[in-house]
Formats: C-alpha cells, structure tokens, sequence
C-alpha cells in the first residue's frame, strides 16, 4: 500500500537511537498495552522514529522498533510498508497530500493539485530541489464536507481553491505556517453562511436526562419491570 | 426538523469549549455514577430498547451486540473504540473527536459498563494527528478528575482508557483488521466466525464500537430509550448526524432525526443542491460503498437503513455526496474503485485482483472505450467479488459500480456508441 516517493538516490543511516526523551515517549506507549503484548506499539513506536528522523523512516529506524519490541525485524517492514503514513524516502519538509478522492475532486481537488505543481514545478511524488516541499496524492482524509482538503504534515487545510493553495504555499515558502482550518474561516463543518441547527445555547439539565430528575426515574423503573 | 434540545451534539461546531469543563456545563459526565449503579442489565436492556443501530455502516443492534459479551470470564474484556473513519464522505466522528471528546470518553465507560470490560481502546486513524491530540488531553483531564481508572466516577467501577493511532490504511476501519492492527501487526481482517465478542483484542472477548455510536449511547441512557425511539421511524429510531458534501451550496455536518426526508435535509441544512433541486444528478447516501442514487429516487427517499435498502442502497455512514448535473458520474464512480483498488489490504485474490480489473474497466467506459458487452461482464465480474471475502471491502467497492450500471446504463452505452463512431478501427472487438 505504501508507495516509495520516488526521486534522487539517497543514503540509509548507519544506526538509530532514540533521543532520551523520545524513549521515555516510547515506553509510556508500551505500558499501554498487557505485558507480552508490546508489539502493540510497534505504529506509535514508528511514528516516533519517523518524526525523530525528519519525516521519514531509515531502515536502521525499524531494526531499533524491532530490537526495543522484541520483534522480528520483518514484522516490523511489513508494517512500515502497509501503512501509507511510513514514508521510506527523505521527504521535503512539507509533505503535501492532497485528497483527490470523490468528494475533494468534486468540489475542486484537480484545482489544488495544479496550484502545487505550477508553484513548485514538481509533479505527483516529487520532491523540490530546495528539499522543502513533496507533493504526494493521498485517499480520503475524513473532512469531506470541507473539501477540497491539502494536508500539511500533521496539519488539515480545507475548504481550499487554487488561489487559496498559492497563498498557502506562498506562506510556507516565505518560512510562516498560517493557521490549519478552512480558508474561508468557516467554524469546523458549520454551513458557510451561518447555522441551521445548534442556534439555541446547550442546556446541561436537558442532556443529564433522568439522573438529575427524579421523577423521571420512576418512568425507568417502570421500563425495567417490562423488560 | 429536530429541535435543538433533542440534539445530543451540541458543540458539534466546536463554538464551545471541548475540555472538561466546558464538557461538563454542557451535561457531559452528569449523572454517570448514576447510570452505572443501574447496572449492567439495565443498560444492555435500555440500549436495546433504545433501538440504537450502529452508527459506523453496517447498522447492526448496539444493545444486542452488547448483550453478546460473556457474563462471566476469565480473561480480561475489551471495548474497542473504532475512530478510523476514512469511507470517502465520512467525516462525523471527527468532529465529535476534537470537539465532543468527553461525550466519547464518557460513553466508553458507560458501554464498558455494560459490557463488563476492564479497558478501552480507542484506535483513530493517523490523519487526525490534532484530533488525537484533543481527546488525549480529554483522557488526561478525565483521569486527573476521576472520572476514568480506578473507581471510575466513584462508582466502584474500574476501567481504563487508552489511545492508539493508526498510521493510514482504510481496512483498519474494519473491526477485524483494527484488531490486527491494534496488535502491531498489517491491518488484515480475519476470517470470522470466531467473532470478536469470543475472540477479539489478544485472544479476549472485545467488542467494536464506531465512536458515535459510543458517544450517543450516554444520551440514550441518560434521556431514555423512551425518548431516543420517538425519534425518528421503528427500526430507525434516534438522531444521527449527517454529513453532506459535493454540489451543494452549503456542504456541512449536521444532527437530524432519523428518517428526515433526503431532499429535505440537503434543502434545509445544505443550502440545496448547488443551481437547484432540479439541477440535481444523483446522490450517494452513505458513503462511498452505498450505491449511488438518481435524482427521482432521491426526491423522495428518507434517510433511514429501511428507506435506502429498499432502494437497493444503504444508509452506511449517513455521508452524503451530492452531485449535480454537471458531475462526470463515470469518473466519480471509477475515482471510487481507485480508491477501493488502492485500499484493498491484498490478502483475498478476488479483491486483490478483481478490484484493480474492475478499476482499470471503469476507466475505460469514462472514456467510451470499451464494448456494450463489457457492461454485462463488468456486472458479472462484480457479483463474482462480492461476498467471495474474508471481509466487506470487496462488497463496497463494487456496489458503486453496480449502482452506476442500474441507474446509468445508457449513459455508459451512449459514451461507448460515441468513442466507437470517432475511432471505429481502434474500438472494434
């Protein structure tokens, strides 16, 4: 599933080691999972490495997972190659994934595909000679109603268009990261043009239902009863 | 149209404060301990009668499948959270994720509750890096207030509480392959029966839960199964919260009762389908796998599991791709089977095979190339995958595809006839 990004020939590290703080970081992961079980954290554990190594993960990386999970080392490529978010080439600092699926493409995607490659004259799984930007075409990302969606390392823009996408990267070029969330300023998935649901303010005794109403509990009990 | 006191999501638009305390003025963990010294029996038997169905696409009987977990074991038991939301047009429990976390958190004990299980894991895909984020600072909030751990709620009642991030692969949404996951291994489902309430996480009995159909549940035991099922139609009671995306003027996610009339909720919420109700092509009601629906078949279908079976679909995820007359409903349908073809985890060879064929097809017909007899094979090659699987990837890839042939055969012949008259060497068998 997870496919290489291709481009220049570059070198594995030697060895891995997990700064001090980062081990602590992997063994409160571990501790999550029963005793014996702790292959558990071989996706956190991962996860940890990749962002320890500048967004992508060398080899040495995973026989260091394997060694501290007590797996073996081929467990552990299985894993980093299944998952699409293991990147196993040097990655630019910005990792652009646009969702192209369906819903983005419907409302605009190909828009925000070219906007990145115009302004970074690089195409589909390339990397800018400056080593700043890859832009890589992922599946779904879960904000369909914000759609078109680019994702910038752990970050979600949305609600993008091709200009909205220029000055994104005109931003990031210039060294800022503008603030995550829809270029529109809408709130979340709230329509654009103000809200339809959810106009009154919430009411606490309405959602504690019966438990702060006794009278209520009585109707219960008597639910109980039939049940 | 449902009123906003009937609404359970009220800070679905994240306007309001999402850490415990604004949680907690908004009547999350209020009155736990009280639902938890009901018991047991009383909370199965309330969500039961509740008529609470699945809230993550399959749409199966929450109540009853809680009621599957053994009474007594010797192994620990699990609940298992699944938050790895990734069908194309699905994007709900994100919001209750960042904004409504403690709703979650308290619905995992209060299902755990009823369950008998001694731990939580919450499994959310690897995307919703913030998402995490937020309920992992939810889980340390509730753990810090006793809400969570031993004597949860002073209630007596241990449970713990873990996340766990997945690391990008749709297949781990299925509750099979989020157990192999979880366990640190690739995400392929396993072949069932044994079901996950006998052998689940590590061998133990688990139950997988879809997050708002969690997160729902503390309603449904706090307000009442009585007043859960007077909402919507029997069989397809309660709120459910919708996500409406593609050609409308207003895309957004928003609570509706069960049953709401299609047309009705896209109009009211979405600000209609972009050019009007008449410039509408076809919609898909509940996520990518549900087959697409024409547009009179959506002037009047209701946004409920019954409604859309009988019209050969599905109400799945209760994610709405709207798609107006402007759409290329080929290539919308064969960006799908991309997706399905891209997310195939490759343990079955008719879907590690047959999905790749199945796309490489479609895009042929996006531009007309192929012949009218192909349609037929297409549709056979389709029912051929379908069911012939360890797990229902397979089955939702291709139903788009055998929506498109129902509802848009003569479109796909009338792209062939037309490829054919420009090219008739190229295009003849």
């Amino acid at each position: 599933m997870s496919e290489p990004v291709s481009g220049p020939p570059f070198e594995q590290p030697a060895d891995f080691e997990f700064t001090a703080e980062n081990l602590e970081r992997a063994k409160a992961h571990i501790a999550k999972y029963p005793p014996g079980r702790q292959a558990s954290a071989v996706l956190p554990l991962l996860d940890l490495a990749q962002r320890q190594s500048g967004g992508w993960l060398p080899r040495a990386a995973m026989d260091r997972v394997a060694a501290i999970l007590d797996m073996a080392p081929i467990r552990v490529y299985e894993v980093s190659t299944f998952y699409t978010m293991f990147n196993l080439r040097p990655v630019g600092r910005y990792l652009l994934q646009a969702c192209t699926t369906t819903p983005c493409w419907l409302r605009g995607s190909e828009a925000v595909v070219a906007a990145c490659k115009r302004k970074l004259g690089i195409g589909i799984g390339e990397t800018t000679a400056d080593g700043l930007f890859t832009l890589i075409e992922v599946e779904c990302l879960g904000g369909c109603v914000n759609a078109p969606i680019l994702q910038v390392n752990d970050d979600f823009y949305e609600d993008l268009d091709g200009a909205a996408t220029e000055r994104l990267l005109d931003a990031l070029k210039s060294g800022t990261v503008p603030p995550k969330g829809s270029a529109t300023g809408r709130g979340g998935s709230a329509p654009f043009k103000g809200k339809t649901a959810l106009t009154e303010p919430p009411d606490a005794a309405v959602a504690a239902g019966w438990t702060r109403n006794p009278p209520g509990a009585e109707k219960q009990g008597e639910k109980e009863d039939a049940g | 149209m449902l009123a906003d006191r009937d609404r359970v999501f009220t800070n679905l638009y994240g306007e309001h404060d999402w850490h415990l305390a604004g949680a907690r003025a908004r009547g999350d963990w209020d009155g736990t301990r009280e639902v938890i010294l009901k018991g047991r029996d009383w909370i199965v038997n309330e969500c039961k009668e509740s008529g609470l169905r699945g809230r993550g696409g399959a749409g199966f009987p929450t109540g009853l499948k809680w009621s599957f977990m053994p009474k007594t074991s010797d192994r620990p038991c699990y609940l298992v959270v699944n938050a790895d939301e990734s069908e194309p047009g699905t994007c709900k429990d994100r919001d209750i994720l960042r904004w409504e976390p403690h709703k979650l958190l308290e619905g995992c004990l209060l299902a755990g509750v009823g369950m008998g299980v001694s731990a939580t894991y919450i499994y959310i895909r690897g995307e919703f890096y913030n998402e995490a984020q937020h309920l992992q600072v939810a889980i340390d909030e509730a753990y810090a207030a006793g809400l969570l751990g031993k004597n949860a709620c002073g209630s007596g009642y241990d449970m713990d509480l873990y996340l766990h991030r997945g690391a990008g692969a749709y297949i781990c949404g299925e509750e099979t392959g989020l157990l192999e996951s979880l366990e640190g291994r690739k995400g392929q489902p396993r072949l069932k029966p044994p079901f996950p309430a006998a052998v689940g996480l590590y061998g133990c009995p688990s139950t997988v839960n879809n997050v708002e159909t969690i997160a729902v549940s503390t309603a449904v035991l706090k307000r009442g199964a009585a007043w859960f099922s007077s909402i919507g139609r029997p069989r397809n009671t309660g709120t459910k919260i919708f996500c409406i995306s593609g050609h409308v003027e207003q895309p957004c996610n928003v609570e509706e009762a069960m049953s709401i009339p299609m047309k009705e909720l896209i109009e009211r919420h979405a600000g209609g389908v972009r050019g009007g109700w008449d410039n509408l092509l076809a919609v898909i009601p509940g996520g990518s796998s549900t087959p697409v629906l024409p547009k009179e078949i959506c002037d009047t279908v209701l946004m409920d599991f019954d409604s859309l079976v009988a019209q050969k679909s599905g109400l799945g995820t209760a994610a709405l791709i709207v798609m107006d007359k402007s759409t290329d409903i080929v290539r919308a349908i064969a960006r799908l089977s991309k997706f399905y073809k891209h997310e195939s985890c490759g343990q079955c060879t008719p879907c590690r095979e047959g999905l790749g064929w199945v796309w490489r097809v479609v895009e042929r017909m996006v531009d007309g190339d192929a012949t009218v007899a192909e349609i037929d094979t297409l549709q056979e090659m389709t029912t051929e995958i379908e069911g012939h699987t360890i797990c229902a990837l397979a089955d939702g890839a291709v139903w788009p595809v055998q929506g498109l042939i129902r509802h848009f055969r003569p479109e796909l012949e009338r792209r062939i006839a037309e490829y054919r008259a420009a090219a008739p060497r190229e295009a003849a068998e």
